[in-house]
């Protein structure tokens, strides 16, 4: 069952009594092969969980940096498809390393629920977070998803109140990603000891890991959100990488970049022991 | 806004209309219109809510508006009798003001200080900015560049009315991309913003708020017609953007078997061109912008950049009401070229000395295919819903001449 590569990764990374590395980059930033050398090398030093973004045209909850990744993808012709295939490729070496697709709904609704959760999960994708699909929205989706044992991943908020995170946490699987700042990706960090409440909360009402994401950009800011979360979440930090690989023209800066912010963040969350 | 009808049951408890419409936001926004909408239902019940609205369109922006017979028009077309409802000369020079009154009274009810919108022709604009300046809040206006360039008056009012004019260079720059930016600016402020947005889409409450309060323009129509004609009309027509002014004409006449709605889309260079703004004519089902409707977009699920010459039709998308009254049968919709429009604003202007905003003028431009399909004494009643000053310097530039 692929959903359990996420229970396992949890599991491994609970057995060493530390946070899990949720890396996040765009998939064809600055193309499709330097995104699939940037997975190997995210995974070889130390991301727990790969996100994989999707490009979307209208990326409505994204700041300027992912907004940036998106149309550079989208310049490439990356298509869903190809977010899929690139996923496929890295699974020939790769059976352990969850990977979860992140993007908006209408690229997944235009090739149909159905078909979509048939090849994500011929592919060895094992869940996705759809940022503008909530839990009011995902019925149909989560149908097609459980035949195929893949994982809706629900997000929580500042603004998720105690009574709401029932309606979250029904159907969602894997673990919740908690958004630490009401905003876009990429602006401002939370104080984790402002979240600490909300992230126990969202963990006990759920039964999940809570992964913590948004603004977290270097390991110090890593190691304080490792503290209170079963998983710190980074994004534009790893794009900003892709970004300075095609402003430059050498694409290897992204695998390479990536990889070493990837050590520095795994090495200062392993730091902070969890109970 | 308290005329009842059997089509009152759209949207449905999860604020849909069929299979359109719906709530695809952001978690982060999710609390947000759930309690918009509680709101808007308890308001919406409150008589002194409506008092409030009722006295601020008499009195500041001067309704009812006339329903006025063409009648150079209807001569020159040679068949059914046209009318059309001047919401053009509402404070401000469009119906958008119908809507902004009744959001922005909602939100100070809700306690809100800080006032978004995002604007395409700059009309939603300036009628939000008016309303901000009218009651002293704060008001936060995300215009695309392009649009910042082709609606200069507009933008220099709104900035004379106090607000803050963001241009947003995202995509083409245009509505979509002002939506977008938006969006995320509601994300980032969720305590003291109140999102006003100014056409039928968007999350659930918005379509069916939108629309409550710019049926204004049907119930009014409705009335006047009995009282001039003694019977309702055979058809009622208007122009689509998102649809505001349209679903606010057609949802009074809903019940009304026997009188048809017709909406016109821009076509911009011609709907197999691929370059135009006809999301019913031209696109598919998709999820954009907190709702289900019809979009333009490629096969991949990607958007596509919405074109027309009318800066308020400029939008890829549509409100889902009317695709759902699409689908039904109930409404048709066509759609008219960037030229037909420039053809029918100088029409209009020259016959009945009324410059029509490039928006109705799409309208204006397919009436007399319209007419060729009705009996001579037949009636029908077209939303004249804004006035074309705004568009000078673009109709201009359109027609070759300096100013
Ligand atoms: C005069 C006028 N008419 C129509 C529209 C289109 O909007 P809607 O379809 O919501 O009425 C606009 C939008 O800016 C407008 O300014």
């Amino acid at each position: 069952m692929p959903t359990s590569r996420i229970t396992a990764r949890f599991d491994k990374v609970k057995a060493e009594k530390r946070a899990a590395l949720v890396a996040y980059l765009m998939a064809g930033d600055p193309d499709l092969e330097a995104s699939f050398a940037s997975m190997q090398a995210l995974r070889d030093n130390g991301a727990d969980i790969i996100e994989i973004g999707a490009p979307f045209t209208d990326p409505m909850a994204d700041g300027p940096s992912i907004q940036r990744a998106g149309l550079r993808a989208l310049a490439n012709h990356t298509k869903l498809i190809d977010v899929i295939g690139l996923v496929a490729r890295f699974r020939e070496t790769d059976q352990d390393t969850p990977v979860i697709l992140m993007g908006y709904a209408n690229p997944v609704h235009s090739l149909g629920y159905a078909s979509f959760a048939e090849a994500a999960h011929a592919a060895g994708i094992d869940g996705t977070i759809l940022v503008d699909l909530p839990p009011e929205e995902d019925a149909e989706l989560r149908a097609e998803y459980a035949r195929h044992d893949l994982s809706v991943i629900r997000l929580a908020t500042p603004t998720t109140h105690e009574a709401r995170m029932a309606k979250v946490a029904d159907g969602a699987s894997g673990f919740v990603y908690f958004v630490a700042v009401n905003g876009v990706t990429g602006a401002g960090s939370a104080d984790p000891e402002s979240i600490a409440g909300n992230v126990e909360m969202v963990r006990r009402v759920s039964g999940l890991p809570v992964c913590v994401g948004f603004g977290v950009k270097n390991g110090a800011q890593a190691a304080e959100m490792a503290k209170i979360a079963d998983g710190v979440v980074v994004g534009s930090a790893f794009v900003e990488h892709a970004q300075s690989a095609h402003e430059s023209g050498d694409y290897s800066k992204a695998p390479r970049g990536m990889g070493a912010l990837a050590g520095e963040l795994s090495a200062a969350i392993a730091a902070v022991v969890k109970a | 806004m308290d005329l009842r009808n059997t089509w009152d049951k759209w949207p449905d408890a999860n604020g849909r209309f069929g299979e359109f419409g719906g709530r695809y936001v952001a978690e982060t926004l999710m609390p947000l219109i759930l309690d918009l909408e509680k709101e808007y239902r308890a308001a919406k019940l409150d008589p002194a809510f409506k008092a409030q609205i009722d006295d601020m369109w008499a009195h500041y922006v001067g309704r009812p508006s006339p329903l006025y017979f063409a009648e150079r028009l209807t001569e020159h077309f040679g068949g059914a009798k046209i009318y059309f409802k001047r919401d053009e000369l509402n404070h401000t020079g469009a119906h958008k003001i119908n809507n902004c009154l009744g959001q922005v009274l909602l939100a100070m009810r809700m306690g809100k200080t800080r006032i978004i919108a995002e604007t395409g022709a700059g009309q939603h604009g300036v009628a939000t900015a008016t309303i901000c300046a009218r009651f002293g809040l704060k008001c936060v206006v995300f215009m695309g560049e392009t649009d910042v360039e082709r609606q200069k008056p507009n933008v220099f009012r709104m900035r004379l009315l106090g607000a803050e004019i963001v241009p947003v260079s995202s995509g083409t720059g245009t509505l979509k991309d002002a939506m977008n930016e938006a969006l995320r600016d509601w994300v980032t402020n969720v305590d003291d913003t109140f999102y006003c947005i100014g056409t039928a889409a968007g999350p659930h409450p918005y379509p069916e708020m939108v629309r409550d309060f710019q049926s204004i323009i049907g119930i009014e129509a409705r009335q006047q017609i009995l009282e001039r004609e003694g019977r309702l009309p055979d058809a009622v027509m208007a122009c689509i953007g998102g649809g505001s002014n349209a679903i606010g004409l057609f949802h009074p006449f809903i019940d009304d078997e026997g009188v048809r709605l017709i909406g016109v889309e821009a076509a911009g260079h011609g709907i197999e061109t691929g370059e135009h703004a006809a999301a019913l004519n031209g696109g598919k089902p998709g999820i954009l912008h907190g709702n289900r409707t019809y979009l333009l977009q490629t096969d991949d699920g990607q958007i596509v950049d919405a074109h027309s010459i009318s800066a308020g039709l400029d939008y890829p998308g549509i409100g889902p009401e009317h695709a759902f009254l699409r689908d039904t049968g109930r409404a048709e919709y066509l759609s008219c070229t960037d030229d037909e429009a420039l053809a029918a604003f100088q029409l209009c202007t020259q016959l009945e000395g009324i410059i029509p905003a490039l928006e109705p003028a799409h309208a204006i431009a397919r009436l007399g295919d319209v007419l060729d399909t009705m009996d001579k004494d037949g009636l029908l009643i077209m939303n004249l819903c804004g006035r074309g000053d705004k568009d000078v310097f673009s109709v201009a530039k359109a027609l070759g001449f300096e100013i």
